[in-house]
């Protein structure tokens, strides 16, 4: 009885999964809870207030609103699988799961569903090349984007020259972290720096052995590919060996407030690259002010707004409603399905004119996107953290990437997927 | 009244020892598998398949094979993620380097393969018992997992060190891959959890059953009256490996896909495992069934309540969801520490008096 019970209370329950919906549907994927919690709930709360801003502001995007239906994925993949399984049915648009891994996961599920994936600065790199990855865009930048502009910036420290100097990597032991690998050892190849990889097992609170080898090793810079509780026992260690801040660089998922306050005044003048602008003095946020977080609509009250990941999430928001603009355009019709975001996506202009006109002047670079070039431009700048004032200052311009270097790594790793998936490049 | 065995008469030995020697159970068993095989194949969609019945079928081969090792043999395991990852990496070599075979050949392989490697590590069973055995299948954990993150064959030299599941058939219709119906893979889940449970069941009750089981009670009265502890501890380290092997490769190459081995096979997934046969009951069938369905189903189906139903942030619903499956866990040890199978047992025992319960 009690199982007939039980079975019957389960029946019930699971039948109850994702109730249908008529507007855009833009599924959030979100982490707030487990080791990587801290940095993915700001991420979700930037995504979630621009599509608010959006609704109440406009209206939506051409009349139609903008569901953003939740879903918790502790950034874990089965739970990914099963966010993504949930949502799919109610006429999702386009999924960004901000995880390297339930990327990974999706690419195929998406080929074969006809939904988009967008993974701005995560995700697979060579998923750039849209010959391959119909379905799957990254712009404005990737994992072997970034890794190439640190190196350009070392080099521009060093007066063009890496010649003998030493370059730790010090990465999550994931599929996040071993992306840059391949690029960096052609980096390292051809401007001759020495390169020694540094695995961290995720979550990664415990590194003393890999700071320690740091230490006996003493590389001239550290860059680090890390995300989660990993960045701030990092910058802790780093700290604690008396590592020069300076010389320490991290990707741009290892650049948060969350990241560098734990460690106070040790973390001061910590490097991270970005492929954003931080801070809150853009326009847009006044309309945020107004529409948003005054009428109390804003996700979890607002609490992380203006920081680096919020910015980042509402970036990426800011992609995709526009990306929606453009395909809405292209059909004619506001209540546009995903293969028709697809096209909107692949048409992508975002001109720095139109972002000063959406109130963000100078945020983002400029993304155009093309058929066969679902990355844009891959430019990014550095920030630095400032400790005593809590902020984050940019301190270059957007930097081009060593295109030399990526392009014949990227279109490699593409087509030895298509040959291992059966697909057949497009023509573009 | 309606549950009852008078009537139900024996006239062998073969009906006496059946696994469900009540008519009604019997019928009841006939009917669910009819169900199962006849009914859900067409019903089912994306989302019952790899929310539900799929990591169901998977999880329940694995929590059979820790059940073999733990629950019949005695041995206790904590390698079970490890072994898990053995199998997905097995499968994975097998299906990218031979790709003409049938993948129902590669998933029994894997299993083999498996099987190989937890006989290796279950050699220091013969000598240590108890807690030091679970620290050494702790290492075995450890190491392999290690091991597919560090040496690149592995993964086949992949730029990220993911594996990803190419598209193979079984009767033409795609088993693995993303083409992949629902239908599919559940049904070829479906099949190998049939095949497996009946040889487990008929394992557990023969021969070798009968020795793990007087090894778990006391080796060494076992060792006088004639158990090998060497043959009986590894063909329980072999049988079980071989299932949670086939369970790796089902649960890497038809559930997720691609699979990174840390995250996907870390030691979350031995505790997961472990759980899975204390809650539904060590030394039972019945009971690794029932414990995966308990892990598996309860926090789904509390997400699509809390979240689905009351609307609740997901944040607030999934820490609440750990924390009621912790205290249902907690509350089930301490009104039945033998787990599920002995409260279907006992309810069994009750419905045969019902209602009249003197």
């Amino acid at each position: 009885m009690t199982k007939l019970r039980f079975a019957a209370l389960v029946a019930a329950g699971l039948m109850a999964a994702a109730p249908a919906l008529a507007d855009l549907v833009v599924p959030n994927l979100s982490y707030r809870t487990g080791p990587y919690g801290a940095n993915g709930t700001q991420y979700a709360d930037g995504f979630n207030d621009y599509f608010t801003l959006l609704n109440e502001r406009d209206g939506g995007i051409g009349g139609e609103k903008i569901q953003v239906p939740e879903c918790e994925t502790a950034y874990n993949t089965e739970k990914g699988v099963e966010c993504y399984e949930s949502t799919k049915g109610s006429g999702a648009l386009i999924y960004n799961p901000l995880s390297t891994g339930i990327t990974y996961q999706l690419i195929p599920k998406v080929s074969v569903d006809k939904i988009p994936l967008y993974t701005p600065g995560y995700g697979r790199t060579s998923a750039k090349n849209g010959k391959v990855f119909e379905w799957v865009f990254n712009a404005p930048a990737n994992y072997w984007d970034g890794a190439s502009v640190a190196i350009k910036y070392l080099l521009d420290e060093n007066g063009g020259d890496l010649n003998g100097k030493k370059i730790a990597l010090v990465y999550h032991n994931s599929a996040f972290g071993k992306e840059p690998i391949r690029t960096l050892q052609d980096l390292s190849a051809k401007h001759g720096f020495t390169l020694t990889e540094i695995p961290v097992d995720a979550p990664g609170q415990e590194q003393k052995s890999q700071w320690l080898q740091i230490r006996r090793d003493k590389p001239d810079y550290v860059i680090m590919y890390g995300w989660g509780v990993m960045n701030q026992a990092a910058i802790q260690e780093a700290a604690n060996i008396r590592f020069p801040m300076e010389n320490f660089i991290g990707i741009w998922w290892s650049g948060s407030e969350v990241d560098v306050t734990p460690v106070g005044a040790g973390a001061n003048g910590y490097k991270a690259l970005t492929f954003h602008g931080v801070g809150m003095d853009y326009p847009v946020y006044d309309d945020l002010k107004t529409h948003v977080i005054d009428a109390g609509k804003a996700s979890q009250d607002g609490q992380h707004v203006g920081s680096v990941l919020y910015s980042r999430g509402l970036y990426a928001a800011l992609v995709i409603s526009e990306a929606i603009r453009k395909a809405q355009e292209i059909a004619g019709t506001s209540a546009i399905n995903a293969s028709q975001l697809r096209d909107g996506f692949e048409q992508l202009d975002i001109t720095p004119e139109r972002l000063a006109e959406l109130g963000l002047p100078d945020f983002g670079p400029e993304i155009k996107m093309s058929c066969d070039n679902h990355g844009g431009s891959g430019m990014a700048r550095m920030q630095q953290w400032d400790a005593e004032a809590g902020q984050w200052n940019l301190i270059t311009e957007f930097t081009e990437p060593d295109q030399e270097i990526l392009n014949p790594l990227i279109l490699e790793d593409s087509e030895a997927y298509g040959a291992e998936a059966g697909i057949t490049p497009r023509d573009c | 009244m309606l549950y009852r065995e008078a009537g139900d008469f024996k006239t062998g030995y073969r009906a006496d020892g059946q696994t469900f020697p009540i008519r009604l159970d019997r019928w009841g068993y006939y009917i669910l598998l009819a169900v199962a095989v006849l009914v859900v194949p067409f019903l089912i969609n994306d989302y019952w398949a790899n929310a539900v019945f799929v990591p169901f079928l998977i999880y329940a081969i694995a929590a059979l094979g820790l059940n073999i090792l733990t629950g019949y043999a005695g041995q206790v395991s904590l390698g079970t993620g490890g072994f898990m990852a053995v199998g997905a990496y097995a499968v994975y070599k097998l299906m990218t380097a031979f790709p003409d075979i049938s993948i129902v050949i590669h998933i029994l392989l894997a299993g083999g393969i498996t099987a190989i490697v937890g006989m290796l590590f279950g050699l220091p069973s013969l000598r240590i018992k108890g807690f030091y055995l679970a620290v050494a299948t702790l290492a075995a954990q450890f190491f392999l997992v290690w091991l597919f993150n560090k040496v690149p064959w592995f993964y086949n030299y992949s730029a990220s060190g993911q594996i990803t599941a190419p598209t193979r058939t079984v009767l033409g219709h795609a088993v693995t891959g993303p083409a992949t119906s629902a239908p599919a893979k559940y049904l070829i889940c479906l099949a190998f959890v049939l095949v497996l449970a009946w040889v487990a069941r008929n394992l557990t009750r023969g021969t070798s059953g009968r020795k793990w089981m007087a090894i778990r009670d006391m080796d060494i009265a076992a060792e006088i009256i004639g158990v090998n502890p060497l043959t009986a501890k590894l063909s329980a380290f072999a049988a079980s490996s071989f299932f949670v092997g086939i369970a790796g490769a089902l649960l890497f190459s038809v559930y997720l896909g691609a699979a990174e081995v840390g995250e996907a096979f870390g030691i979350n997934k031995s505790f997961l495992v472990l759980f899975m046969i204390i809650i539904g009951g060590l030394g039972s069938i019945f009971g690794s069934f029932a414990g995966a369905a308990f892990m598996v189903l309860l926090p789904v189906l509390l997400k699509n309540l809390l979240v689905g139903q009351l609307g609740w942030p997901t944040d607030l619903a999934a820490h609440i969801e750990l924390m009621i499956v912790g205290a249902l866990i907690v509350l089930f040890l301490i009104v039945e520490p033998h787990g599920l199978a002995r409260l279907w047992a006992l309810t069994k025992e009750k419905l045969r008096l019902w209602p009249f319960p003197h």
